[in-house]
């Protein structure tokens, strides 16, 4: 019996105690919610499974990365969706890390106006919905002249209500030996640019990088390009009927949630590079400006790196707050993942499973947003030696 | 903004009830309302003609008024109804878990709705089918000429199916924009980003009345490229209530039939026809087999009006909507609608 009561009292029983009653706990609560959700539905005579994502969808997508038709299958449906959604936040991500950056350092610009004018740009794109910045910038779209009185802004580019329209290259092999040898170049350069900096740490002597890198991802492709008769023919667009046929085009919706989700996420991104940079004490500077380095080396060798470190973990939940934030598309009509699983999960009447379906992809493109960044941390985080 | 995330919005709204809502019994939703007092419908989250708030925020329409009649049968007043305004997505889930008793919402019937959805439906109260609005400058005549057009969707319906197959079975190509929001839509056709709207044309009508300065400036195609038999809708597994909402409306379009409107429904109280006394309970029966008052029909007839008036009223002449009644006249004249004997 004491021993009992000893062991209830010790700190490591007890802590293994509580936790096996939560754990236990939760599983019972969810194991009840879903048991009794499925034993509804099949009360009510509501079909449940998967089984009608093999089913035709029926319905059309406004734009896709892939070739689909009203023929294909819910889950083909669902991947065009998917890869919408992926295109927008990358292209997004990009443009609000870089415009983000931008007013961060314009912010600290000793520049009166300069500083004054990326403080009004952050609080005022921070402090309005997003929703209501994404329904300003559609309507800004859909006010540009109708495909019949388009803008031709340069030759054979034309800007209406429809998107933007552009040539594209008539497709010919030599394209691909092109792309294939940029690839190339790439990895050269980025072997250039590894060489460059073990020969100063090794010799002391500069390294010419990067004229020596821009070479490298420049010359082969142009060369592999001329050496295939330097294939030249263009798609033109051209007006036929309700709309231009021929080339490609960004879409209004794509176009007014990517500006939409930049801007708003830049916002939070320049503020979060501002307290970054201001981190790092003004003592390094003087003491990088003490050894004689410029202020560009000054930035890149000193304030950078211990800036870094405090900006890239707030910076991996605004990432994933944009990816979360493409979702509002569907008051745009932007075919994103939401949008074709919407009218999946009408046709179909299968809610529950779309809703679930959703949420478990959003939770796999956050995880791995969050995995990436992770390991850019850790990359980034200072050595303490 | 997290919380912004409209899957996450929308699982809350779908499952939670589903999740928390004890088992259906049969006969529940009958003694549910009779003891609760009032219908909870669930109706449209604004649409002219059929179930918008009027300028003193009363719900009007012609699904209202089967909200309404509902009522009148049940308690014997008209107004013992309160609404849930649903979006197209929230309807069905809405009505599975109990949150109403009974949709309302210009909802067309299908065999998956009646079958895998579990739903019931109650006669059809509009005949509809879908159709394409464009702009008359364009100078169509036929919806046959919308090859390569943009096309302006509203998601959430059989509106996105319906007008792939018709391009399909056309060989047309089209491009659709889908935005959920109507205000959104309406605008985006409005402002030129699409070349045709399509929806329900009695929808169209309602848009075109609604929210356009000149409506001659738009043009409803003749096609219609479906079949909308619009109907309220019922949970399954409760007999007595779908008899109820079933007859409720059957009563409208008898009262029509045999002329009795709500201004002459007291003075045909004396009529010798023995199929206008027993609607209207003169001759006992009718009541006492739906489980309600015999007056039913009468509180029906006297507060909500018959089928026409409710129509005239509502989308027909005496409205901005203006469509003719069509497949919606008496079977008499041509049309569809058709009560079986009320005996």
């Amino acid at each position: 019996m004491s021993k009992l009561v000893q062991a209830l009292n010790s700190a490591r029983v007890r802590g293994w105690l509580y936790q096996a009653l939560f754990v236990s706990g939760t599983l019972a609560v969810g194991w009840y919610l879903v048991s009794n959700t499925l034993t509804n539905l099949s009360k009510r005579g509501v079909a449940t499974g998967f089984g009608f994502l093999n089913r035709e969808a029926g319905f059309e997508i406004g734009e896709s990365l892939l070739t689909y038709a009203a023929s294909d299958t819910y889950l083909k449906a669902m991947i065009v969706g998917l890869l919408n959604t992926l295109t927008v936040s990358a292209v997004a991500v990009i443009f609000a890390s870089i415009l983000g950056v931008a007013i961060g350092v314009a912010r600290l610009s000793s520049n009166w106006m300069v500083g004054r004018f990326a403080a009004v740009f952050v609080e005022t794109v921070r402090n309005v919905p997003l929703l209501l910045q994404l329904v300003v910038w559609y309507t800004i779209m859909n006010r540009l002249p109708s495909p019949r009185e388009a803008l031709e802004v340069v030759p054979h580019v034309f800007l209406s209500n429809r998107g933007l329209k552009y040539p594209t290259f008539v497709e010919h092999a030599g394209h691909g030996w092109a792309f294939l040898a940029l690839i190339l170049g790439i990895i050269g350069a980025i072997l250039i640019v590894r060489y460059g900096r073990k020969h100063r740490e090794t010799t002391g002597k500069p390294f010419p990088t990067l004229p020596a890198a821009l070479a490298s991802v420049i010359l082969p492709p142009v060369a592999v390009f001329v050496a295939s008769g330097a294939p030249f023919a263009f798609d033109l667009p051209v007006l036929t009927g309700f709309n231009f046929e021929g080339g490609a085009s960004v879409s209004p919706e794509f176009t007014a949630l990517l500006i939409g989700l930049s801007v708003y996420t830049a916002g939070f991104i320049a503020e979060i590079v501002r307290s970054g940079i201001l981190a790092v004490p003004h003592g390094q500077t003087e003491a990088g400006l003490a050894l004689g380095l410029s202020p560009a080396h000054i930035l890149r060798l000193v304030i950078l790196p211990q800036a870094l470190r405090v900006i890239v973990p707030p910076l991996t939940s605004q990432y994933l707050n944009l990816t979360k934030n493409s979702s509002l598309a569907v008051a745009i009509g932007y075919p994103d993942l939401v949008s074709v699983t919407n009218t999946s999960a009408n046709q179909t009447g299968q809610v529950v499973e779309a809703v679930a379906m959703m949420m478990v992809v959003y939770l796999v493109i956050s995880l791995c947003i969050a995995g990436f960044m992770n390991w850019y941390n850790r990359k980034v985080a200072l050595v303490t030696r | 903004m997290i919380s912004k995330l409209q899957a996450a919005a929308l699982a809350a709204v779908v499952t939670l009830p589903l999740a928390l809502s004890g088992p259906a019994q049969a006969g529940a939703t009958f003694d549910g309302v009779k003891a609760k007092g009032y219908v909870q419908c669930g109706v449209n989250l604004g649409l002219y003609g059929f179930s918008a708030p009027d300028d003193k925020g009363k719900w009007t329409g012609l699904d209202v008024d089967v909200c309404r009649a509902v009522a009148a049968a049940m308690f014997g007043d008209a107004e013992k109804v309160k609404y849930t305004p649903l979006s197209a997505q929230q309807r069905l889930p809405a009505l599975q878990s109990g949150e109403i008793d009974l949709l309302a919402r210009n909802t067309t019937r299908t065999l998956s709705r009646d079958t895998a959805n579990g739903l019931n439906f109650a006669p059809t109260n509009y005949y509809d089918g879908q159709g394409f609005m464009v702009s008359a400058k364009l100078g169509l005549k036929s919806a046959k000429q919308l090859n390569g057009a943009t096309v302006c969707v509203l998601p959430g319906t059989t509106t996105e199916q319906n007008v792939a197959d018709f391009f399909r079975a056309n060989k047309m190509s089209f491009k659709p924009v889908v935005i959920e929001k109507n205000e959104e839509l309406h605008k985006a056709f409005f402002s030129g980003r699409c070349d045709a709207l399509t929806s329900d044309a009695s929808q169209l009508a309602a848009i075109r009345a609604a929210e356009t300065q000149n409506p001659n400036d738009f043009l409803i195609l003749p096609e219609l490229i479906s079949k909308e038999p619009l109907s309220p809708a019922l949970r399954q597994g409760d007999e007595e209530w779908s008899n109820l909402v079933t007859w409720a409306f059957y009563a409208m379009v008898q009262a029509e039939e045999k002329g009795i409107t709500s201004e002459n429904v007291d003075a045909s109280m004396t009529s010798p026809d023995p199929d206008v006394k027993r609607l209207l309970g003169v001759t006992a029966g009718n009541g006492k087999a739906l489980n309600v008052e015999e007056n039913w029909a009468y509180a029906i007839v006297k507060q909500v009006g018959n089928y026409g008036q409710s129509y005239e009223r509502n989308v027909g002449a005496g409205s901005k909507l203006k469509m003719p009644r069509g497949q919606n006249a008496l079977h008499t004249e041509g049309g569809l609608m058709y009560a079986p004997p009320l005996k």
